[in-house]
């Protein structure tokens, strides 16, 4: 099809983020991972003994471990070739002027300083595993709101920390749960005091930056009673040839009445393994939302997972996942119901072209006696061509009889006479899939800020763009 | 040079029978022309092919617009050229706010006539063009800020048709089929509407199973389609006779349709 021509050769050059700056690490621990490795990790960071021990506790599961084998293929990640730990500078700068100019270059590449101004409240910025920016607003702290990086955070609220660290997620959830906490460096601590609402979301940039290096972020988000937090990651890496691994870990716990929202856009370089844990427990009356879209990486593993432990508790789940070409989005959400009159709404969107992969793998638990629990999964997969593939893989398991569960799923095609419509306005044969696509993605894009929808439909459009020979 | 000109033109459905058998038709600047038939006839898909639907095939003839031929141009192409087509049956595409797609479309010609350069309207002005042509059209509001067509009425679908031809300003439009579903008050806004954009550098080819809406869009020729063929041609005096005689003449056994 003719129209506004794609030249292939744009594609690359369009792809904003595949760049990278000298990076001139002022600590390494080398290639591999050892015993060795965990200790100096945690000795670097002056580290308190229980976390230690934690983390030690944490690799030797991790060793016996097996890699798990239900979903993506996870048969090629080199554990040896990765750098577990490297940090880029040696203290932490408080002020935009402090940055090493490399960094800035970086953060000025990905448009950091324009959304500071429009929005931000607070910015924690993650380089090569160390957060080493951090700026709150005074508004925030005279609030008594804790949003620091995970290192700090455990030096100057080891209590808050030493209560919930490893309860939500425990190491031997998973082999990436126990990888994550034996070499964790950097990700977010965040602390929301009863009663208090934090009006702005608060917004947390990073990259991996470094060949070969696992970037192993810890998040830590307590909202207390009657409290309310939007966080906000969004990411980008750059484009490197050999895989890189990011095994994140994610827990939030929502006091009685609280509200939690917290926001992802992904955007992983196509060598990225991205095996995330999330999970979040809701209190009483409480309520817990995860946005979450995964553009890129090579393989996508995650479910963020929302646990509904306290009377009249809500969760939510807004997934969009878009394979291309060589990539599988092995993503959905998982809702437990243990206490009764608990809500929870699962929406799914996912993507496919290219030879894509892109499946949803979801599961709704009630538990006997939360009677009066609710939960509604929608999952539409959108298939933009022959050759990619979407695959629903939905577990539902009621142990209670007073509830209602519904399941809906679809699966479609761009339709000829949709493009045709389009097309007869004027769009080029890629402006009207891209579209389409924007549209199927929508009811989405429409929750999240206004600058990470306005970033998502342009990724959505440069995909799209090298959809049409 | 005539504004559209279609020459012994030929449209069967791909690997399918012929649906149209050979038509000539000239179209000037300012003229209007309305196709009347009965239901099966094959308007629809005269219509469709003149836009370039991919699902027919041009077996043989021409279609010529300001002397150049669209037979090889998509139909992005031909809408960067001046082309409109109206839907009888318009596609929903959730997600996409009417306004949003209205600027889109928009862009998408200027970018065309900009030589491919990126040309987007200043919002103020498509502001102001929105307001103006949804005022004259009596869009409500409301609408615009609604999924284009999800859930449309089919009074409120061919509203949004109209109001697209409206800001898209093409220089000849194929309206198919657009009276059909309206009560008589949306009837006479839209073709009040129709007339006024009709001017003197625009045609306008109006395909219709009923003579009503040509009481408010005055043709300047009428063609009696059947069979795949223009079986009459006149004035605007052969639409009032169809409407008080029927197709019944024109149709080789007695198969009038009933319904569309």
């Amino acid at each position: 099809m003719t129209g506004a021509g794609t030249d292939v050769s744009q594609i690359g050059r369009e792809y904003k983020y595949g760049f990278h700056t000298t990076d001139e690490p002022a600590f390494s621990t080398g290639r591999g991972l050892t015993r060795e490795v965990v200790e100096t990790i945690s000795a670097q960071k002056n580290e308190p003994t229980w976390m230690l021990e934690r983390r030690l506790k944490a690799y030797e599961h991790f060793l016996t471990r097996p890699i798990p084998t239900w979903g993506g293929d996870l048969s090629e990640i080199d554990f040896e070739a990765m750098f577990y730990y490297v940090k880029p500078t040696e203290a932490q700068v408080s002020s935009w002027e402090d940055l090493p100019p490399d960094i800035k270059d970086t953060w000025d590449k990905l448009g950091i300083p324009e959304a500071e101004k429009k929005y931000l409240a607070g910015v924690g910025a993650q380089y090569e595993s160390e957060v080493v920016y951090h700026k709150l607003q005074e508004e925030l702290v005279r609030q008594g709101v804790v949003f620091l990086d995970m290192d700090s955070g455990l030096r100057e609220h080891e209590e808050i920390v030493r209560e919930h660290f490893g309860k939500i997620i425990p190491y031997r959830d998973n082999k990436f749960a126990a990888l994550n906490t034996a070499v964790w460096s950097g990700g977010s601590f965040i602390y929301v005091p009863p009663g208090v609402r934090v009006e702005m979301p608060l917004q947390a940039y990073f990259r991996i930056n470094k060949e070969n290096m696992g970037q192993f972020e810890r998040t830590l988000i307590v909202v207390d009673e009657n409290a309310f937090v939007h966080y906000v990651e969004g990411c980008t890496a750059p484009i490197y040839s050999s895989d890189s691994l990011h095994a994140a870990v994610v827990e939030i716990i929502v006091k009685p009445g609280g509200r939690c929202r917290y926001t992802t856009i992904q955007n992983w370089s196509s060598n990225v393994y991205n095996l995330v844990t999330k999970r979040a427990v809701a209190e009483k009356n409480a309520t817990m939302e995860w946005v979450d879209g995964n553009l890129g990486s090579k393989l996508t593993m995650k479910y963020p997972a929302i646990w509904l432990t306290g009377e009249g508790a809500h969760g939510e789940v807004l997934s969009i996942a878009f394979a291309g070409p060589g990539q599988h989005q092995d993503t959905g959400a998982k809702c437990v119901h243990i206490a009764p009159n608990t809500t929870s709404v699962i929406t799914a969107k996912s993507i496919s072209r290219g030879g894509g992969r892109a499946g949803y793998r979801g599961l709704v638990n009630v538990a006997s006696g939360a009677r009066g629990a609710k939960s509604k999964v929608v999952c539409d997969a959108l298939i933009l061509d022959d050759e990619s593939r979407s695959d629903t893989y939905p577990t539902i398991r009621v142990n209670e009889s007073d509830s209602d569960i519904g399941h809906e799923a679809t699966v479609s095609k761009i339709g000829e006479e949709q493009l045709f419509y389009l097309m007869s306005r004027g769009l080029s044969d890629s402006e009207a899939s891209s579209m389409i696509v924007s549209g199927f993605v929508e009811p989405i894009t429409k929750e999240l800020p206004l600058e990470y929808a306005v970033e998502m439909n342009r990724l959505i459009q440069l995909q799209m763009e090298g959809s049409v020979g | 040079m005539a504004l559209l000109e279609i020459r012994n033109l030929h449209v069967a459905l791909k690997d399918g029978p012929e649906i149209v058998k050979g038509i000539d038709l000239t179209v000037e600047r300012g003229e209007v022309h309305a196709i009347m038939g009965p239901n099966g006839s094959g308007k629809s898909t005269l219509a469709h092919a003149l836009m370039g639907h991919p699902a027919y095939e041009i077996s043989s003839g021409d279609v010529l617009l300001d002397g150049a031929s669209l037979l090889k141009l998509g139909p992005d192409e031909r809408a960067q050229r001046g082309l409109f087509l109206a839907f009888q049956h318009p596609y929903a595409v959730p997600g996409v706010t009417v306004t949003s797609f209205l600027r889109s479309a928009m862009n998408a010609l200027r970018k065309a006539r900009a030589g491919g350069e990126e040309d987007p309207i200043p919002i103020p002005e498509f502001r102001k063009e929105l307001a103006a042509a949804t005022a004259q059209l009596k869009v409500p509001r409301e609408l615009l800020g609604r999924y284009l067509n999800d859930g449309f009425s089919g009074g409120e679908k061919k509203r949004v048709e109209i109001l697209q031809m409206a800001l898209l300003h093409p220089r000849m439009a194929v309206l198919d089929e657009t009276d059909s579903g309206l009560d008589i008050d949306a009837l006479k806004t839209i073709a009040a509407g129709v007339s006024d954009l009709v001017g003197p550098d625009m045609g306008a080819l109006v395909i219709t199973h009923y003579q009503r809406i040509l009481n408010y869009v005055r043709p300047d020729f009428v063609h009696v389609f059947a069979g795949g063929r223009f079986v009459a041609e006149g004035g605007p005096e052969l639409a009032v006779q169809l409407e008080s005689e029927g197709y019944d003449a024109y149709q080789p056994e007695a198969t009038s349709g009933v319904s569309s």
